[in-house]
Formats: structure tokens, C-alpha cells, sequence
């Protein structure tokens, strides 16, 4: 039994917190010990039963198959196919992305991202309206007033209050917790609203009125509201404004309460008009809480390559954006993608039930360190390495920060880069077979 | 009773959604929270089930009381139980109406489904 060893400060792959404190305690290819991560990161890098083989269905079962059979089974499908979906890789590095984007490009299909069933909302509204955004680190040292709407970092993001916003001490914040003005608003009272001074209660759906009575209210125009909106009574949002006014710096973190609520990117749209208004009295941002780690990253890396964040199309040979029509549940829901492949995500769980059961009806790829009921829909599976515990690589905190992922342990599986590079080649290879055919 | 139906992130269910396929995600997944006066009014009590239905499907779960939720409002930990009662239209932005949408809810003497059984009955059109 070798000596064990120490990795300090290794970056935490779960949630979009990036944590970069993490020590890890390695004995051989096995992970020991896992301090300083929350219970959703150690659940991840203490990690769980793995798929081992790659596998293809064949007389509807999966059965066991070589890497490289996987790899060109994976290519036929994606060849064959008029519009594949390319969907997931929130759980990835960006280099994976880049390989991913190739491949999206190289099959002619479209590439999505999993924002869209999370903060794709947010997404678009911030391309309507821009961010009035900072990183983590200036909340952290300035902020001395924090609102968190529609989100629940206390189960979400365990380590947000600490490390970043309301429980963290800085620079300019010395006294943590106690020098800071925290407000949470939500449909229920959840854990996170338990660490707040001023917990407001609001009507499910009523997230665009709500904002919009705060936003008459900071403008002087509270005499055109009613007195009760979203279930809050006008008094209480007075005074809610008149806390946000008063902020000497303010931040305003929001997540899936508000994106997946009735109005939804309009309601973020509403919510950055709200930011923007109030930097005419005191400093205040904006922030959604990217809940996968890399789902920064896969946006960041699709903007900078195609030029759009997600849901991006290459059938017509140049990149095209327009969720609603070209998001993997819209593409699905109308039959469109006649393949699909599966990286770094499990659609098979978090896609509507008529939206898996149209996943169902095609070729699916999956490319995955578990199984899942993804793999139950797939008809290629290969297993991969863990990035961010078993392969390096980028990603990009939910404030847009990068920060390098590093290699805890060893893994003699394949990497997410190193499978889409296979795949690319052999859809390349078995492509030029094809023109020779023909020629 | 009829309710407004919320998802959401645990963190026994963000701890579990990496083994999607154990017993202890079927825990943390596959249950619907209601309000204590929901829960005593519908005379449930642990180990008791609940069905839910709308437009989009129906999904049996066990019920679990929670005193941070207000009356006629459940949640379920985000996952495939508590996506067979979302539909697809996503409203031109690709994002489907994951919360508050409206569901019955009737105690159940019906056994909640395993995650193998959930995808049990699909169809393959493609083999």
C-alpha cells in the first residue's frame, strides 16, 4: 500500500461554486478522504458505482463492445442522421466542448446545452439586457446587502453563504454575517430562508409583478401600485426598496425559482432592469447561480466559437440561434432531431416526460461515467473519466471566472476529449469512405 | 386536493444524482413534500403514498410533510418522478414550465415506481 497524498486546494466539480479549497487524501488510485467540500462535492469526488464497458444495444439489449467499435457505431449514427442533437456537457471541461463543438460542426447537427432546462431564461434575458454582474471575490470583500430569489444555495450550493456571499468575512466586510443585510425571497420558506433577516413569501408565477411593483417603488411611483402584490403587501416592499436603495454594495442572486417560473427570461429581463435602476443610488449586481460546474463553460465556449451561448445549430452549415426552435426540448418535442448524443448530462431525467419519450423514438449516444436512465434510452454507451477528479481541464465559475480542474487519480478510461476526438475521426474516416464509394 | 407543484435541488438528491440508479436516489427523488396542515388534513403519515395527475401524466410518490411550505403548494426533488407531470411547450425560449403547475393530489395505497420500472414501458422504434 503506497503512502497516501495530500492534494491541496483542488477545485470542487459539482456546482457552480468551483470551491478551490478542497484537500484531497490519495492512496494509490483510490480517493481516501475529502475535507473541506459539502456534502454534494464529496458525494462527487468520493464518487459512486461506475460503468466499465463500453456497450451498443443489439436485440434491444446492451451488450459489451470494444472502444473503438463504440466509437464508429457512434460515427454511423451521427452520419445517418439529418439533425442530430449534440446535448449535455455541463459536467465536462472545456476542452471536451471545443472537441464537441468540432464534432456538432464536422456531423451538421445542433449543439445544446443542459441551460436550456436551467438558467437558459437567464441566458437570453442577459443578452437582452446585459449583466450588471462581478465575480464572487468583490461580492465576498463589499457586498452589504444580499438578496437570493428563487434559489436555495443552503441545498444547492451548500458552501455559497461561507465561501462567497452572506457568511463570508473580506476585506471591507470584516464583520461577516453580522454587517450583512440578507433577504431572501421565495414561494416556500426553504433552509436558505432561515439564514435570512427578511424572509418574503411570494405568490408561485408572480416573480415579474413582484419585481415590477420593487421597480415602480425605487422609481417614486409607489402610489400606482395596489396594496398587496404577489401575495406581499405594499408596505413590505416599500421597505424592501428602500433596503436595496441603501445598499453601500449590493448583490442579487437568483436560480431556477424565478427561470422556470411563469414568465420566465422575461422575469430575469425584469430582474436586470431592477439591478441596472438601482445602481442610480448605490453599487448593486446580479448573479444566477449556475447549479452544474462546467454549464459556465460550455456557454462561454460556444459564444466564443459560434458566437451564441447554447442551443446553437450547424445544419445550414453556419451557426444559427433560436431557442424555441432550436433548444434540445423544442427539437425533440417536434420530432426534428432524428439522433442524439448524450455527454456530461442525463436527459433521460431532467427533460419532461414527452420529451424523453421522443428521446426514446431515435439513436441515442451516451457518454457518461454512470448509468443512468439516460443509458436505459441508449443505443451507445461509453463510459468515460471523471473530469475535474480524474482528467484536468478548464471551467468556469458561475461568476465567469476559469480555473483549471485538476487530476486527483488515475482513470483507465477514456476522456470525454479523448472519446469526441475519436469520434470525429471516425466520422471523418468513415465520411471519406463514402466519397470514395461515390466517386 | 388540487396544488401548485414545485421542483427542486435536495441535497440528499444532489448527493444522489450521480447514482441515479440506487436505492438511496430513489430516497431522496422519488417523494412529494406537502404543507403539515396537507399532510394532517389528507390523514397521510410516513410511509404513506400520494398520487399526483394533471394534463401531462401521474406519478405515485411517498408523502413527506414539511413545515416550510405554505398550503395547496407540494414539492418534489428534481428528477424524472417529478418530470412526468411537466409538458413540453417552452414558451419560445426552450425551457420547459418546470414549476407552477397545477396537479390533483390523492392519498394512494399504489407502490411508487422504481426508476427502471419508470422507463420500463418504452417502445424502441430503433434498435
Amino acid at each position: 500500500m503506497s503512502e497516501p497524498i495530500l492534494i491541496k486546494d483542488a477545485v470542487c466539480s459539482f456546482c457552480g461554486c468551483l470551491c478551490d479549497d478542497i484537500d484531497v487524501e490519495v492512496a494509490g488510485s483510490r480517493i481516501q478522504r475529502v475535507k473541506h467540500a459539502c456534502r454534494l462535492g464529496s458525494s462527487k469526488i468520493m464518487g459512486h458505482e461506475r460503468m466499465q464497458n463500453p456497450m451498443i444495444r443489439k436485440n434491444g439489449e446492451l451488450v459489451a463492445t470494444s472502444f473503438q467499435e463504440a466509437y464508429d457505431r457512434a460515427a454511423q449514427i451521427l452520419l445517418a442522421a439529418n439533425e442530430p442533437l449534440l446535448y449535455g456537457w455541463a459536467c465536462t471541461s472545456c476542452e471536451a466542448h471545443k472537441k464537441g463543438i468540432l464534432l456538432a460542426e464536422e456531423v451538421g447537427g445542433v449543439i445544446d446545452s443542459t441551460a436550456t432546462v436551467c438558467h437558459g431564461p437567464s441566458v437570453i434575458g442577459i443578452e437582452e439586457k446585459g449583466l450588471p454582474g462581478a465575480t464572487l471575490g468583490q461580492v465576498k470583500n463589499r457586498a452589504d446587502t444580499i438578496v437570493f430569489w428563487g434559489c436555495n444555495p443552503a441545498e444547492a450550493h451548500p458552501r455559497h453563504f461561507l465561501r462567497y456571499s452572506s457568511n463570508s468575512s473580506g476585506r471591507f466586510t470584516p464583520q461577516g454575517r453580522d454587517g450583512r443585510k440578507v433577504v431572501v425571497v421565495d414561494v416556500r420558506e426553504t433552509r436558505t430562508a432561515k439564514n435570512a433577516d427578511k424572509f418574503f413569501r411570494i405568490n408561485p408565477g408572480s416573480d415579474y409583478e413582484v419585481i415590477s411593483a420593487l421597480r415602480m417603488l425605487i422609481a417614486g411611483k409607489g402610489e400606482s401600485i395596489p396594496e398587496e402584490v404577489g401575495g406581499v403587501l405594499k408596505a413590505d416592499l416599500a421597505d424592501l426598496a428602500d433596503v436595496l436603495k441603501s445598499a453601500r454594495f449590493g448583490a442579487l442572486f437568483f436560480g431556477l425559482g424565478i427561470t422556470h417560473s411563469r414568465g420566465r427570461y422575461k422575469n430575469i429581463d425584469n430582474a436586470l432592469s431592477l439591478v441596472a435602476e438601482l445602481n442610480q443610488y448605490s453599487k448593486f449586481v446580479i448573479m444566477p447561480m449556475r447549479g452544474h460546474y462546467n454549464v459556465g463553460g460550455i456557454g462561454q465556449t460556444l459564444a466564443w466559437s459560434s458566437g451564441y451561448p447554447m442551443s446553437v445549430d450547424y445544419t445550414r452549415g453556419a451557426p444559427y440561434f433560436n431557442p424555441g426552435e432550436t433548444a434540445a426540448c423544442d427539437l425533440l418535442a417536434r420530432r426534428d432531431a432524428d439522433a442524439a448524443l448524450v455527454i456530461a448530462a442525463d436527459a433521460g431525467s431532467n427533460f419532461p416526460r414527452a420529451i424523453v419519450e421522443a428521446l426514446a423514438e431515435i439513436p441515442v449516444i451516451q457518454i457518461d461515467p454512470y448509468e443512468n436512465p439516460t443509458t436505459l434510452l441508449s443505443d451507445v454507451v461509453i463510459p468515460c473519466a471523471i473530469a475535474g477528479v480524474e482528467v484536468e481541464g478548464t471551467a468556469y465559475r458561475m461568476d465567469g471566472l476559469a480555473l483549471r480542474l485538476r487530476k486527483m487519480v488515475d482513470c483507465s478510461l477514456p476522456s470525454d476529449e479523448e472519446i469526441l476526438t475519436h469520434i470525429l475521426e471516425s466520422v471523418q474516416k468513415q465520411r471519406g469512405s463514402m466519397s470514395t464509394k461515390e466517386a | 386536493m388540487l396544488a401548485t407543484m414545485i421542483s427542486g435541488r435536495t441535497l440528499a438528491q444532489g448527493a444522489g444524482c450521480e447514482s441515479k440508479m440506487s436505492p438511496d436516489f430513489f430516497k431522496a427523488a422519488a417523494i412529494c413534500h406537502l404543507s403539515e396542515r396537507d399532510f394532517k388534513s389528507m390523514q397521510l403519515e410516513e410511509g404513506k403514498n400520494v398520487l399526483l395527475k394533471n394534463e401531462f401524466g401521474q406519478v405515485v410518490l411517498a408523502a413527506r410533510a414539511d413545515a416550510g411550505l405554505p398550503e395547496k403548494m407540494v414539492f418534489i426533488p428534481m428528477g424524472p418522478w417529478a418530470n412526468i407531470l411537466v409538458g413540453k411547450e417552452t414558451g419560445g425560449c426552450g425551457t420547459p414550465h418546470f414549476k407552477g403547475l397545477m396537479v390533483e393530489v390523492e392519498a394512494t395505497d399504489s407502490p411508487v415506481l422504481s426508476i427502471r420500472e419508470l422507463f420500463s414501458k418504452r417502445d424502441r422504434a430503433y434498435v
